[in-house]
């Protein structure tokens, strides 16, 4: 239980864990489930409960491909994908890890594809 | 110089918790033309009337200024208290010290100041006060219901059956709304048809009733009491004292494929129609969109084959003016589209269906006769897969509605338990976020589908259904497991939100009837005054305020025809006397008031006026109506000259507040 760094992942997020109403849609849509032992939904309870430091440790955080096909979908604007990266940023800080450099960005941005996706991404492969 | 006397109310812990009132009764004791200052624990309690009463007999008041809560609670009681004491009613004022002083603040020395301050400007505005008297206004006796569903019908129904005319004006064919399209209702699973259709014929035949169908309301006029609504009769091309309802020519004509709304575009029906075989009335309509003869001339079958002489395809729109005391809003509600949602595939795969479609396919009368057939291979379904809350409880996604539908648990927990009632091969699967069961017999009715008919609740998400190979391949999860669930179905049902019909808008603004973010009609208070509008006059029946079930829905359309007949038994309203009242010598006859005005009670005339070395001049001025002026205002800031003034509210009295306040 960490409610602090809890804190500091929602800030970092930008969004409300509280506004979830455990529908599941986020779980029944991810792609990524069979490989995830945490489920989107979990994320977002996770969050909201502060058991952020199980989340940290877990393969799972890195499994997730970053589709955003639950931000998509969430009824409540949720977002669980942001959340999970929020998580992983998390993770990255702590280590005292930054794998990228501000200025490699300008480079990597392509306008259909998300920003997130290009960060998250590029944090995975080079871990 | 006014006598004025101040009482200060504790309202118990409410004001005195937070404002001195001891020290305010003695501050303002000191303001000029104050010859009485006391306080009191609850000055709207009998023995606090009473002081009233007394203070104005001994000390000879003139006027009263009450420091206590919003004019909109007691405003009114003060007022009876004064007039009972022979003062008149409008030379009391309130202060408001609660809502806008001791519930907002916190420290008690800034809330007595603010307290002085409020009880300072009320007492200047009293200096200025004048007698005031109400004028009355006659009530016309009869009402008007707008929408003829289920709610429409049941409140015509009550005020005729009280002795008064009704009319209802439907903009459809036929009454009896959604509910016609209802298979069977919960928890008794009674035919919706065999309990509405009788109240569709009671209607029609009601001599006090008056149904006009495939009409609109086209304008409202007037006030409460005496609104002036003009209605336009849709040309149906058919004459209606004629059409005996045979159905010889919707047989007949050769227009063959136009979408059935009846069966929510699930089979066709011709140009010429009846919409179903109970209508009210049972004249038949010509779709003007799709009849060949309107739009090319040639065809004339059906007035070829019409034994009546009824078809008449010159007919026009046509507009009736008539008179109204109430006004009854139940215009209902719609499913929402479904097609932002298409995660579910309802654009891709006609086997996915919104709940009221299934409702016509499990219905005998349906496209299908009542059996159950897939929509895109007519074969019978084994696995159906429910979706709840489809544009229900979202937030910010801007997708679906932020409200619960309240509606669709039920009818979801009914469609699964008919389908395994009617066939036992089906596997049935509802997908759901909570079950919202409250109502007599309802939770138990739900538990009913589960425990006797084995439909398989999961609580959990529908994320994606894609088509494939005949297949509907569902993807959702199972919460209480921690699955992620596939399901082979063949038909997807979506429960799709409801939300108010799209004539709401338009009509709430005619009607200057206010309505919430979601376009449903809001009440005058949401506990104590359910079924009326705050605009007076504008009542609210069925799920035109906010989505509701059968039983609910006709308990509120009996409440809103009590509510119009409470009005309606009156032979005379009092007028509100703080109405609008121009200065003719000032008014330089712009009409800015009159093209303001939004009740229509300003009106310009040419008047003589004595002008100097004994000549007349002719000067065009404004003048009120009082009984139609609702005492709004806008017109006195719009008036350039400041000619017009409310009486009660005038210029002069209201600066002389805002000095009281900045002194």
């Amino acid at each position: 239980m960490n409610k602090e760094l809890a804190k500091q992942i929602q800030e970092i997020a930008g969004v409300n864990p509280r506004k979830c109403m455990k529908c599941g849609k986020c779980t029944a849509t991810c792609p990524a489930f069979d490989v995830m032992e945490y489920h989107p939904h979990q994320f977002v309870d996770m969050v909201e409960k502060g058991k952020v430091e199980e989340l940290m440790n877990s393969k799972g955080i890195w499994t997730c491909l970053s589709c955003m096909a639950c931000i998509e979908r969430c009824p409540r604007s949720v977002e669980p994908a942001r959340v999970i990266e929020a998580v992983r940023v998390a993770v990255a800080r702590q280590q005292g890890m930054d794998h990228l450099k501000p200025e490699q960005i300008p480079a990597l941005l392509d306008e259909e594809l998300p920003q997130q996706a290009i960060t998250s991404a590029f944090r995975k492969y080079r871990k | 110089m006014q006598r004025i006397g101040v009482f200060v109310c504790w309202c118990g812990s409410n004001i005195a918790a937070t404002v001195d009132v001891h020290k305010v009764a003695e501050t303002l004791a000191k303001e000029p033309g104050v010859v009485f200052s006391t306080n009191y624990q609850y000055m709207c309690s009998q023995a606090g009337q009473e002081m009233i009463q007394e203070a104005i007999h001994t000390h000879k008041l003139t006027g009263v200024v009450i420091c206590s809560c919003s004019p909109r609670m007691h405003e009114g009681t003060f007022r009876k208290t004064c007039a009972a004491a022979g003062l008149n009613p409008y030379m009391v004022e309130i202060a408001n010290i609660r809502e806008q002083c001791s519930w907002i603040h916190k420290d008690m020395a800034e809330a007595t100041e603010k307290a002085v301050i409020l009880g300072r400007a009320a007492i200047a505005k009293v200096h200025l006060n004048a007698p005031l008297t109400a004028g009355t206004s006659p009530v016309t006796k009869r009402a008007l219901v707008i929408g003829g569903g289920i709610a429409g019908i049941q409140t015509a129904l009550d005020i005729a059956d009280a002795g008064y005319e009704v009319d209802i004006v439907e903009k459809k064919p036929t009454i009896g709304g959604k509910m016609t399209q209802i298979d069977k209702t919960f928890p008794t699973l009674d035919c919706a048809a065999c309990i509405l259709t009788p109240k569709m014929v009671d209607a029609a035949q009601n001599e006090k009733i008056h149904i006009y169908s495939y009409s609109e309301v086209e304008s409202v006029k007037g006030f409460v009491g005496n609104f002036h609504v003009t209605i336009r009769k849709k040309a149906r091309f058919v004459d209606e004292t004629k059409c005996t309802g045979c159905g010889d020519c919707t047989t007949k004509c050769p227009q063959k494929n136009v979408p059935n709304e009846f069966n929510l575009g699930m089979d066709n029906r011709r140009a010429i129609y009846i919409p179903f075989a109970q209508a009210v009335p049972k004249i038949a309509t010509i779709d003007a969109d799709y009849c060949t003869m309107l739009k090319t001339g040639k065809c004339g079958i059906c007035s070829k084959v019409c034994a009546a002489g009824a078809i008449d395809y010159q007919q026009k729109d046509q507009l009736v003016e008539e008179e109204y005391g109430a006004i009854v809003v139940a215009t209902g509600f719609d499913p929402i589209s479904v097609e932002k949602f298409d995660e579910y595939a309802y654009s891709q795969s006609p086997d996915v269906v919104t709940s009221l479609e299934f409702e016509r396919l499990m219905n005998a009368a349906g496209p299908t006769n009542g059996t159950l057939l897939r929509p895109s291979d007519k074969t019978h379904p084994h696995t159906l897969v429910f979706v709840q809350c489809v544009g229900s409880r979202c937030d910010g996604d801007g997708r679906g509605k932020s409200y619960c539908s309240k509606i669709c648990c039920m009818y979801t927990a009914k469609h699964a338990m008919l389908c395994r009632e009617k066939y036992p091969d089906t596997d049935v699967y509802v997908f759901y976020i909570d079950v919202r069961t409250p109502g007599k017999n309802f939770d138990e009715f739900y538990r009913r589908a589960v425990e006797e008919y084995g439909v398989h609740y999961i609580k959990g998400q529908v994320g994606k259904v894609v088509p494939e190979n005949g297949k509907l391949k569902v993807q959702a999860s199972d919460l209480l497991s921690n699955e992620q669930i596939h399901i082979d179905a063949d038909m997807v049902i979506l429960a799709a939100a409801i939300e108010p019909d799209k004539s709401a808008r338009p009509l709430a603004t005619m009607l200057t009837a206010s309505m919430d973010t979601n376009d449903f009609f809001t009440e005058a208070h949401p506990k104590l005054r359910p079924v009326e509008s705050p605009t007076a006059g504008i009542f609210l029946s069925g799920a035109c305020q906010g989505p509701k079930d059968i039983p609910e829905t006709v308990a509120q359309a009996s409440a809103a025809a009590a509510k119009v007949l409470g009005l309606l038994a009156k032979d005379n309203l009092t007028c509100n006397p703080c109405v609008a009242q121009p200065d003719e010598m000032m008014c330089n006859g712009c009409s800015s008031c009159e093209k303001v005005c939004p009740y229509g009670a300003i009106t310009y005339s040419d008047k003589e006026f004595r002008g100097p070395n004994r000549t007349t001049l002719i000067r065009r001025v404004a003048s009120v109506n009082p009984a139609v002026c609702q005492g709004c205002g806008a017109c006195t800031v719009a008036c350039p000259s400041g000619a017009m003034d409310l009486k009660g509210f005038s210029n002069k009295q209201i600066m002389a507040e805002v000095d009281a306040i900045c002194k």
